[in-house]
């Protein structure tokens, strides 16, 4: 593996060939208290997904967020300038709320979709864990697992990691 | 991704991968850089019919309008048709990317890259039209709502400021989509490349390294972005459909409107999709990832859309002859035997009859003749917002104001421009960024196991 040169958190940096070893390796780790691990694939993966256990993504929370707002921005903007500029046709109604639905429909998705997106900007900042190390193999088809552990603890993990069939481990100095 | 795409166990055995992860990113990382001779020469032309666009467009902007084929009463012409017939050409991508997404459709994993990015492309190309059909382009703005010194706003109860609305969401959202999906794999791509490339990459990646934090919240994100996109793309064709159908022209004002003008959307796209990829597979090697299977499904696609047009075309004429109504008789009467008989019968031919020859499978498994089809498919939606802008403004309420519309040398030069500007774009993405879903496609195929079962390792 070649190293890459911003690797600042000490820790044990494992690959892995085979899906379940990797979660072997994610479930013993989490046993013995490893609980901010960082593991990487090159697409998402429901077995790793389960045996890391995290909670579902806050993401909705804002998708629903900003939906709301935009339909409320929607409606808003189109009433209010309604009565801001008075046109009065015919007798009918100033502001016609049927016809201003579209626009509430298309302000909903918009700022649904674009706080969607700035949300997981904002939560995967939030979740990162600054000076893991990373390898270009996980990008492709690697498993890649990283354990942040203190000096003591890198020959234990090392030999779990390997138990569980890493095929490749290394250890990053701080 | 990871939500909703599980593997199907008992899946059609034509979507069985035969490569492993590292090959995908391999093959699809090699369709990237230098370019063949053949792309260069298609990006030339590509650009050639742009500029021939952008001069027409420039002399219009110098001497007005007044070179183009408007005509009293005809002063919705060529400019709105090509207009309707972009921002339709849009309507497969989102279709394939966000609705079958959603349907957890398998065969979509392989195309809707190149579907979105066709997408995004399309309704960037309709949105000039607007800006230029207006005439006093400068002014574009004030179809916006901005605090101004005049003290007014624009009025909301008209269908063409839904529209504003509807295709600068669709625009915004459908970039976003695109951009969204392609970060994992341009990711990919810059673990796999070198030099500047590499620096270039890399800051398109956003930092993506793939992490299960990083996933946990792209997935969910993903499945809310597709969420949103399905209503969207369904509201965007029914708002422009309205532009027509809230006035009271003959065989504009029809409540069949807007799932007539969906469906056409969606038909006229998957032919472009057909006429984008079939060409596109083979220019870049990546056969054996877009197979017959694909073609097949897209084939049986257009044939439903292509079939629910021929129902609405049938429906027109029966409600035309059922509701006694002589200006819309008239109107309907004029389509196939007026004076403009040719664009009738080329949009009824190319659409309603043409897509019936996709009921046979060996028709829709054959390539060249679908990419045949597909260029029917393209010609005939053309003419079909041509017949319905044109013919219905050139007869309506008072016989002696009937006339008929020409299209001139600028309505052309800016119909050119606009295939120019659209497959410009195009070619520069599809060597530039990922055209297939790296990571999507990966995700299907079975990760390898210790413990037997799966993988090719």
């Amino acid at each position: 593996m070649a190293r890459p040169k911003s690797s600042r958190q000490p820790g044990v940096l494992a690959s892995f060939i085979h899906v379940d070893a990797a979660v072997d390796a994610i479930r013993s780790l989490r046993a013995r208290g490893h609980r901010n691990l960082v593991v990487y694939t090159a697409f998402p993966n429901h077995e790793i997904e389960e045996a890391l256990d995290q909670p579902v993504s806050l993401v909705r929370l804002f998708t629903l967020i900003g939906g709301l707002t935009g339909c409320a921005a929607g409606f808003g903007m189109t009433i209010w300038m309604s009565f801001d500029w008075p046109l009065l046709v015919g007798g009918k109604t100033m502001s016609s709320v049927p016809a201003y639905v579209a626009i509430a429909f298309e302000l909903t998705v918009l700022l649904g979709a674009l706080i969607t997106v700035a949300a997981v900007a904002g939560l995967t900042l939030l979740g990162h864990r600054r000076g893991a190390a990373y390898d270009p193999q996980f990008s492709d088809d690697r498993i890649g697992v990283f354990v942040p552990s203190g000096a003591d603890q890198l020959a234990p993990v090392e030999q779990l990691l390997r138990s569980a069939g890493a095929v490749e481990v290394r250890h990053e100095a701080a | 991704m990871a939500v909703v795409a599980r593997p199907i166990p008992d899946r059609a055995p034509e979507l069985e991968i035969t490569q492993t992860q590292a090959d995908v990113t391999r093959d699809v990382a090699d369709t990237l850089g230098r370019a063949s001779t053949g792309y260069l020469l298609l990006l030339g032309g590509a650009i050639a019919l742009f500029l021939a666009g952008l001069l027409t467009f420039l002399i219009l902007v110098k001497d007005g309008l007044g070179h183009a084929g408007y005509n009293p009463p005809i002063f919705w012409a060529v400019f709105i048709t090509t207009f309707v017939f972009w921002i339709g050409i849009g309507h497969a991508g989102t279709l394939i990317s966000a609705i079958l997404f959603l349907f957890r459709s398998p065969w979509r994993t392989a195309v809707y890259r190149s579907t979105e990015a066709m997408t995004v492309f399309a309704v960037m190309t309709a949105a000039l039209f607007p800006i230029i059909h207006i005439g006093r382009q400068w002014i574009f703005y004030w179809l916006l709502p901005y605090p101004n010194q005049r003290w007014l706003w624009p009025n909301f109860k008209s269908p063409l400021l839904w529209d504003v609305f509807a295709i600068s969401t669709y625009f915004t959202v459908s970039t976003v989509f695109l951009v969204f999906g392609l970060i994992p794999d341009v990711a990919a791509v810059r673990d796999k490349v070198t030099g500047w490339r590499r620096i270039v990459y890399t800051l398109a990646s956003a930092g993506w390294q793939g992490t299960d934090n990083q996933w946990r919240h792209y997935t969910r994100a993903y499945l809310y972005l597709a969420a949103l996109a399905t209503p969207l793309v369904l509201s965007v064709h029914s708002v422009v459909s309205w532009d027509f159908a809230v006035s009271i022209v003959p065989a504009w004002h029809g409540t069949i409107f807007a799932p007539y003008f969906v469906a056409g959307a969606i038909y006229s796209g998957l032919g472009m999709v057909l006429t984008l990829i079939i060409p596109l597979r083979r220019a870049l090697g990546i056969e054996q990832m877009i197979t017959k299977y694909h073609f097949d499904n897209l084939a049986k696609l257009t044939l439903l859309t292509g079939s629910i047009l021929f129902y609405s075309y049938g429906m027109e004429y029966f409600v035309a002859w059922y509701s006694g109504n002589t200006f819309e008789q008239t109107t309907f009467f004029r389509r196939p035997f007026g004076s403009m008989w040719w664009a009738g019968w080329t949009m009824i031919i190319c659409n309603a009859f043409v897509s019936q020859l996709l009921w046979f499978r060996k028709i829709r498994t054959n390539l060249t003749a679908l990419f045949v089809i597909s260029i029917f498919i393209n010609i005939g939606m053309w003419f079909e917002r041509f017949v319905i802008i044109v013919s219905s403004l050139s007869n309506d309420y008072i016989p002696w104001a009937w006339s008929d519309m020409n299209p001139t040398w600028a309505d052309w030069g800016i119909l050119a421009g606009s295939f120019g500007w659209f497959g410009m774009w195009f070619l520069l993405f599809a060597k530039s960024f990922p055209i297939v879903a790296i990571q999507e496609i990966k995700e299907m195929i079975p990760m390898p196991r210790k413990r037997g079962g799966g993988g090719h390792h």
